[in-house]
């Protein structure tokens, strides 16, 4: 089982060298002639005005989050379908009792109106 | 003759000879041929998105009537490696105040997040990378990581539009994730294993997608918000956000972004020709591993021409309706389909009536979907307010007598 | 020194000194970020205990869910060019003092208990061959969590407990979607 991982492993440690090859290679070959103008942030062709923050709003929270609660039933329920040519009828019921309680979570924050976008 | 029938095999006869030439000891010998194997996994990747940018600009522009890149080489062939050096003659701009580790990992980290999905990719069947036994979580575990970069990118740029963009970005992906993983559970249940290629082998007395065309449509369509594709490209698009949370990267490292983003394509193009199509099974496997690996990009190619299609047909759709569509539409199919997928396969289990019975389900319930979702919408439409006639614009009677 | 202890030895370093580096910068990104790291080294942590399963849903929920969400309250609440200076504990010495006290004191009851120093057996399941004991491990969790003799009412709790979570933290942030909206 290890073996498999080692390869994992080893493509890990690869695969950063490949993009990081061809932007090391603009180092040599990119002409470097910084001026304050050019480094500013951009704002469309405006100065910026205030400090570089976001307006906290809260639906984007709402949305990790809720996105976090079926993660976690997802997880769960992968064992059961890994399983699930040597269950029963009974136990496929089970996994759908829970896949139905979570389900009548998504409908509450539905009606709750937590997934609009105002 | 050797060579053509099983390429694989002859190049790890010849590190053996070469091992054995040199005395090796076999922990090193084993090291040596994984590393040789990981460089022409992670390369193939990336060698295949030269072509297949050219590809992309030239279906593009036949879709839109007109003739693509034609000018660099014969047929615009060489516009890519034209478009890549003049990538690498930009000047590396790094804004003030610019975060310097995130902003310079971020780029590394979305392609880092895209290449290693090829590992577990099964060429053929004896063409694996890895066959690990949860290789279709793995995957989504990867994806993460892209999720992750483009938290990075957008918040290390020290600009207000990188940054909401950034987050528009996050919660688009993070909220697609939900029916992806509930449709990767499909076949997952279908095969009873997580391992890529143990799904590919369960597909041997028919394809997934006669028993679950309807999760097919789900990943299919999660997948292409997931790579931030139209018609779920908000999160570049030039109007509407200057261009999201890579405003300030220029260069090389944009470059990076940009092929990242195409091979994304492509892999999960070949994601679901392996998860619901077959991958790599097809007349003729038997002959050599080759013809395995030739199914596998055809299907693969066949999803990538959809996603072009697509790409060049629909419009952009608006974040609060992309976010509504997913919530509301495609996550409650989802956990329906897996419940009833789930049910209605034990129930008919050794059957022959169970693929018919399965296909029939997912067709109800994706009729009933659209039923609901048109008589939702005509509701919606006769909510709004309706005039009897077409108003007209009058000018105020005070400004007539004034002109006059 | 097998490669396996090197490969451990390595991760545990890289844990934790990004696990110190997450409780001692001052910019909460930057530690938002090492969290991931350090969050990322548990993971080949479950790798090399052959528990690949629990490795790739460490990485799904907790780097792709948690420290995603622990990295927007972050950037949300936070001005990006400013340096946070959180302030230094008043009891930063006596923390180190106990923690260092507690840290000898395991070390010692470590090194009493032989299990320390047994190489942990072969994982093997009778009637199958270690090729395919992975997928059999993962075919036998599945089969106790629905199992009655074993572990379905955990389960189902699992699923209230979410439902549970669900609700308590939109009824939380409600006064807020309620402004917003």
């Amino acid at each position: 089982m290890l073996d498999s991982w080692l390869f994992i492993g080893i493509i890990l440690l690869i695969a950063p060298t490949l993009p990081a090859v061809p932007i090391l290679i603009t180092r040599f070959t990119a002409p470097s002639k910084p001026n304050p103008i050019k480094q500013e942030t951009y704002e469309c062709g405006m100065e910026t005005v205030g400090e570089t923050w976001v307006q906290f709003k809260v639906q984007y929270y709402i949305f990790a989050l809720v996105f976090l609660i079926f993660d976690v039933e997802t997880i769960f329920l992968i064992p059961w379908a890994v399983a699930y040519n040597k269950l029963p009828l009974f136990a496929v019921v089970e996994g759908v009792l829970f896949i139905m309680i979570l389900a009548a979570g998504l409908i509450y924050a539905w009606r709750k109106g937590a997934l609009e976008w105002s | 003759m050797e060579f053509l029938k099983d390429p694989v095999a002859f190049i790890a006869g010849l590190l053996q000879n070469l091992s054995a030439a040199l005395n090796l000891p076999p922990a090193v010998e084993s090291i040596l041929g994984t590393v040789i194997a990981v460089v022409v996994v992670a390369s193939f990747g990336l060698v295949l998105v030269i072509p297949m940018i050219w590809v992309e600009r030239k279906v593009a522009a036949r879709f839109q009537d007109r003739l693509g890149p034609n000018r660099a080489g014969p047929y615009g062939l060489l516009q890519t490696f034209a478009d890549m050096i003049k990538l690498i003659t930009k000047e590396n701009i790094t804004p003030d105040g610019a975060d310097k580790v995130p902003y310079n990992i971020a780029p590394v980290l979305s392609v880092v997040s895209v290449v290693m999905i090829w590992a577990v990719i099964p060429f053929s069947a004896i063409w694996i990378g890895s066959d690990l036994n949860v290789g279709v979580l793995y995957i989504a575990a990867v994806g993460s990581f892209g999720i992750l970069s483009v938290l990075m990118a957008g918040w290390s740029s020290n600009n207000k539009y990188a940054l909401l963009g950034a987050f528009r970005a996050v919660a688009q992906l993070v909220s697609y994730e939900v029916p992806l993983f509930m449709a990767l559970l499909v076949p997952i249940l279908l095969a009873g294993t997580m391992s890529v290629n143990g799904i590919v082998e369960a597909q041997s007395y028919g394809w997934f997608i006669l028993a679950a065309p309807v999760p097919a449509l789900i990943f299919f369509i999660s997948s292409v918000a997931e790579i931030g594709r139209t018609p779920f490209d908000l999160l570049e698009a030039e109007s509407e956000i200057v261009a999201g949370f890579h405003t300030e990267y220029t260069g090389m490292k944009f470059g990076m972004f940009f092929a990242g983003e195409f091979l994304h394509a492509f892999t999960i193009s070949v994601l679901t020709a392996i998860l619901f199509f077959g991958g790599w099974r097809g007349p003729g496997i038997e002959f050599s591993p080759l013809v395995g690996f030739f199914w596998l990009m055809a299907k693969g190619s066949a999803f990538y021409f959809l996603v072009m299609w697509i790409r060049t047909t629909l419009p952009r759709i608006r974040i609060d309706h992309m976010l509504a569509f997913n919530w509301k539409v495609l996550t409650p199919l989802s956990l329906v389909i897996l419940m009833l997928t789930a049910v209605l396969d034990k129930v008919f289990a050794g059957d022959p009536l169970r693929v018919p019975v399965l296909l029939a389900a997912n067709v109800v319930s994706l009729f009933v979907t659209l039923w609901l979702a048109t008589s939702v919408s005509k509701r919606q439409q006769k909510d709004l307010q309706t005039f009897p006639t077409r108003p007209v614009a009058v000018p105020p009677a005070s400004e007539a007598e004034t002109s006059a | 020194m097998t490669p396996l202890q090197v490969i451990f030895l390595i991760t545990a370093a890289v844990t934790l000194v990004a696990a110190l580096a997450v409780v001692t910068r001052q910019n909460l990104v930057h530690a938002a970020l090492f969290l991931v790291l350090s969050l990322f080294g548990v993971a080949v942590f479950f790798v090399l205990l052959e528990a690949e399963f629990l490795a790739v849903v460490q990485v799904i929920v907790y780097i792709g869910a948690i420290a995603i969400l622990m990295i927007f309250a972050v950037m949300l609440t936070r001005k990006v060019a400013s340096d946070d200076t959180v302030a230094a504990n008043r009891n930063a010495g006596w923390a180190g003092l106990i923690a260092a006290g507690l840290f000898f004191i395991l070390v010692i009851m470590l090194s009493a208990w032989s299990g320390f120093y047994t190489q942990a057996a072969e994982l093997s399941r009778p009637g199958v061959d270690t090729a395919d004991l992975g997928q059999a491990m993962l075919v036998e969790l599945g089969e106790h969590l629905v199992s009655p003799q074993a572990y379905v009412i955990p389960f189902e709790v699992a699923s209230v407990l979410l439902l549970a979570a669900l609700i308590g933290s939109l009824v939380i942030a409600w006064p807020r979607i309620k402004k917003e909206a």
